[in-house]
């Protein structure tokens, strides 16, 4: 087929859905999510910089070796990076920061309280048997997702899981940093030692999940990463209007009566 | 029953592809701006040094906050943990400055300073040996990460304290090595807590010179470098002393 009459093909169809319905923007994030999300990035860049630095001093992975140290965050990387000799710097900063990530962290949780918004990311027990296929679905190899809210039961588990992190990594924190006072918290953790191990630990299962999750923004497109930034994402306007007509999604919030009248 | 539910949390506001637009580019701008002013802010606070300090000033008043919440939560009940002395162990040496020249142990003396600057009285070694012993085997926490179990033996600062009842009412405790390079300040609260010893034993034997013979501080509630070695000076005071990682950028309180 001649390529011009393919685009002009394609080009009547948009027209006539341009026509037909208008497009309208739908708030998906609230103001106050958008805030917090954004808010993380600088305050988890830094504490992620000078915890580093504060790192760096005593790297308890370094194994001196023929050639120089070897250690599971190479030499190389801290000189590059500016992360060796910084340690009253990193400090500073860590001690700082880590008031705003715990601010932050804990306005998040409160809003997620108040707005019912934790329904969207706690993943309800009956879900979880959708991991695999939306796993499949994921990478290409199942054509149908299985139905599902906001967030489908991967994002839920990615979610809920970055918070337990979140959570842990301030709590060992505070273990590292008042071992005296807090001696029941370190001693949670088994010992100051293990507390830094977990605190390390958990900073890594935090990047990974940030990589993670930057792939995927990055796949489900720009309109779905500026909806992060607005709040809003443009839909279709169609006569009848069911924007999202996942068999799965009617049930979420039906009381025990509701389901049953839908049955 | 309505069959959105993809948002059924809140109700989903809605606004016409304009309006969206507009926000857009109100978001955009919002969102250089805050990147800009943002890391500006974080470059700026990490280039600027407070006078006398290697911190910028709202940096150092963090740690002044944080100390002043720990320290409203201070008890002196609330002890470090203690180990099993077989558990401890060598410790290294990760500090020199004070210690770094060799000293006649025998010539070696401690003044000990009123608040209005005159001399109390002056200590050899046994004026202290003399004093009530213990032993006290704790974590000992390097403000660099690392930490060792250690058995410290010596008298309880507060033994000394006691000789000097009238001075030891001062808010500080000033205190420094015979060279005059390394010093350390501590307030009366973490001096009188009963695991702040003056110690003279490391594991049993007497300390070497680069862990701080004759006697050096040793106290679990706080970092190493405040634990600082080879004492020739104690000043009581009401003004707190000079104090030589605080100027280096560290926390002055150091509490654990």
């Amino acid at each position: 087929m001649p390529m011009g009459v393919y685009v002009q093909v394609q080009g009547d169809a948009m027209t006539d859905t341009a026509t037909d319905n208008t497009q309208v923007a739908v708030e998906v994030h609230p103001r106050a999510i958008r805030w917090m999300h954004w808010f993380n990035f600088p305050i988890i860049s830094v504490m992620i910089w000078s915890g580093l630095r504060i790192y760096w001093s005593f790297d308890f992975t370094r194994v001196p070796g023929e050639f120089g140290d070897n250690n599971l965050i190479p030499n190389v990387v801290y000189e590059q990076l500016d992360l060796d000799r910084k340690l009253a710097k990193g400090l500073s900063f860590h001690l700082s920061f880590g008031w705003l990530l715990v601010i932050n962290g804990l306005a998040y949780l409160a809003y997620l309280a108040y707005s019912r918004e934790w329904k969207h990311i706690v993943p309800r027990l009956g879900d979880l048997k959708n991991i695999p296929a939306t796993i499949l679905h994921d990478m290409g190899l199942k054509k149908e997702a299985p139905a599902h809210g906001q967030y489908n039961v991967m994002q839920q588990v990615a979610y809920s899981t970055v918070l337990v992190m979140a959570a842990i990594i301030v709590a060992t924190g505070f273990a590292l940093f008042k071992p005296t006072q807090l001696a029941w918290l370190t001693n949670l953790f088994g010992g100051y030692e293990r507390a830094r191990a977990i605190h390390l630990l958990m900073t890594f299962g935090l990047l990974s999940f940030f990589g993670v999750h930057i792939v995927q923004v990055m796949r489900s497109g720009f309109a779905n990463f500026w909806s992060m930034v607005t709040g809003y994402e443009l839909e279709d306007v169609t006569p009848d209007d069911h924007t999202d007509d996942s068999p799965g999604a009617a049930e979420i919030d039906a009381t025990p009566e509701e389901e049953l009248a839908n049955v | 029953m309505s069959n959105d539910n993809d948002f059924y949390v809140s109700p989903r506001r809605t606004m016409t592809a304009e309006e969206f637009e507009g926000k857009g580019r109100r978001s955009f701008l919002i969102g250089l701006l805050a990147l800009g002013l943002g890391g500006a802010g974080i470059t700026e606070l990490s280039r600027q040094q407070a006078p006398g300090d290697r911190i910028a000033a709202p940096l150092r008043s963090v740690h002044d906050f944080n100390s002043a919440i720990w320290q409203s939560f201070y008890s002196p009940d609330r002890l470090s943990p203690t180990f099993d002395p077989s558990e401890a162990g060598p410790i290294r040496i990760n500090g020199r400055h004070g210690v770094r020249n060799e000293i006649d142990l025998d010539a070696w003396t401690l003044d000990a300073i009123g608040p209005d600057g005159s001399t109390l009285g002056q200590h050899v070694i046994d004026d202290f040996t003399s004093m009530p012993f213990e032993e006290m085997t704790v974590e000992h926490k390097c403000v660099e990460g690392w930490s060792q179990i250690v058995t410290w033996g010596g008298t309880a600062f507060a033994n000394f304290a006691a000789l000097y009842p009238d001075a030891a009412e001062a808010e500080f405790v000033n205190m420094e090595t015979p060279d005059g390079v390394y010093q350390v300040s501590l307030d009366r609260d973490s001096m009188l807590h009963p695991q702040t010893l003056l110690a003279w034993e490391l594991n049993g034997e007497p300390l070497t010179q680069l862990h701080g013979a004759p006697l050096r501080l040793a106290m679990p509630h706080k970092y190493g470098i405040k634990q600082i070695k080879r004492i020739s000076r104690i000043e009581f005071s009401n003004v707190r002393g000079p104090d030589y990682w605080t100027e280096r950028g560290y926390d002055w309180y150091a509490g654990l």
